[in-house]
């Protein structure tokens, strides 16, 4: 039996690459944060939960050093959220899905709505200007200002290293 | 268009659950599932409560019933779809069932593994024409089954002698089930 596509028929759909990239910006914005920044931006569509929001976990697995064999690391708490738009054209109506970290149910609402919403060609470059491009800003800084505070405690072991 | 699922997963599927485990208990008896469910169609909602009541990851489901309402069962209820009817542990029929020989009815030593044939029939309703007699009936239920497909009654006597091995049917109908286990003897008349 064919896949059947989970999102969007084929030729309508967004680049890929942009949408994984705005749904890791919105799993990674607290809801605060979206609230704030979708004060600028045009109202949100009407929309119906398909699926959830739900909380459950998941198993974080690892490889040692990068090419080891895969071990389970711990479970994490997600929450996600899958929705439907409701002003779509009939049959191809734009579906939102929402993986967020955490127990926060409006949170994954929220970014499962924007997600949907994000796919709406005529909608995307308003969201896009007004949520996702400051947030993606704001937390390409905070991950900068971490890696440095980080940096400043580094240790060297290079006696180590030239005693050998 | 995609449908929701169940409004709550938890309490929804507990009652589907039971009223499955109701009507297996007391074959022929109806039971009625909550409504509220809207499935694609041609899906029913309690072809479609009872599927997503049982099926799951480890499940395979056959479907007959288009795109629409294959992708809405993986989608909520996350199994597996296969396109052959021997390799699926739930047989989701609207039309005319596979030959009833190709379906997987166990092996002597599991013979749990059989398939559990969920069959949408247009209506339901107790007292009729079909005779039931076996385990779970005291003397005889009598069931009314409306668009049962032509010889399926006698495809599935066929399968009796093979016991324990069997197929276990769910007929469905709106909000209304009732259950056909391997062990019910069904006469017309």
């Amino acid at each position: 039996m064919p896949e059947p596509a989970p999102t969007q028929p084929p030729g309508t759909s967004p680049d890929t690459a942009a949408r994984q990239r705005w749904m890791a910006v919105l799993a990674r914005a607290g809801l605060a944060e979206l609230r704030a920044r979708l004060e600028d931006a045009p109202p949100l569509p009407p929309h119906t939960r398909l699926r959830g929001p739900e909380t459950g976990l998941v198993m974080l697995r690892g490889r040692a050093g990068g090419d080891g064999a895969a071990f389970n690391l711990s479970e994490m708490t997600v929450t996600r959220c899958s929705v439907r738009l409701e002003d779509g054209p009939a049959g191809q109506a734009h579906l939102g899905h929402a993986y967020v970290a955490g127990r926060d149910r409006a949170q994954a609402e929220l970014a499962a709505v924007l997600d949907a919403a994000l796919l709406d060609p005529a909608r995307r470059p308003a969201l896009l200007a007004a949520v996702i491009e400051p947030l993606a800003r704001a937390q390409a800084s905070a991950a900068e200002a971490e890696a440095r505070k980080a940096a400043a405690t580094r240790v060297q072991f290079f006696t180590m290293a030239t005693m050998r | 268009m995609m449908q929701p699922g169940f409004h709550d997963p938890v309490l929804d599927a507990q009652s589907g659950f039971r009223a499955v485990l109701e009507a297996m208990s007391r074959p022929g008896r109806v039971q009625a599932l909550p409504p509220g469910l809207t499935p694609p169609a041609p899906l029913q909602p309690a072809t479609a409560a009872v599927l997503l009541t049982l099926a799951d990851a480890e499940t395979p489901v056959f479907s007959d019933a288009g795109t629409a309402a294959a992708e809405w069962l993986r989608f909520h209820a996350g199994c597996p779809l296969v396109a052959s009817p021997a390799a699926a542990t739930f047989l989701c029929v609207t039309g005319t069932p596979p030959a009833l020989e190709e379906i997987d009815l166990g092996t002597d030593e599991a013979p749990q593994d059989g398939a559990t044939l969920v069959l949408q029939v247009a209506a339901l309703r107790e007292g009729g024409a079909l005779r039931l007699s076996g385990p779970g009936i005291e003397r005889e239920h009598r069931l009314h089954v409306e668009g049962l497909p032509e010889g399926f009654l006698a495809a599935r006597a066929a399968l009796a002698p093979l016991y324990p091995r069997g197929m276990d049917v769910i007929l469905c109908a709106g909000t209304r089930i009732a259950a056909l286990p391997r062990t019910t003897h069904v006469m017309e008349g």
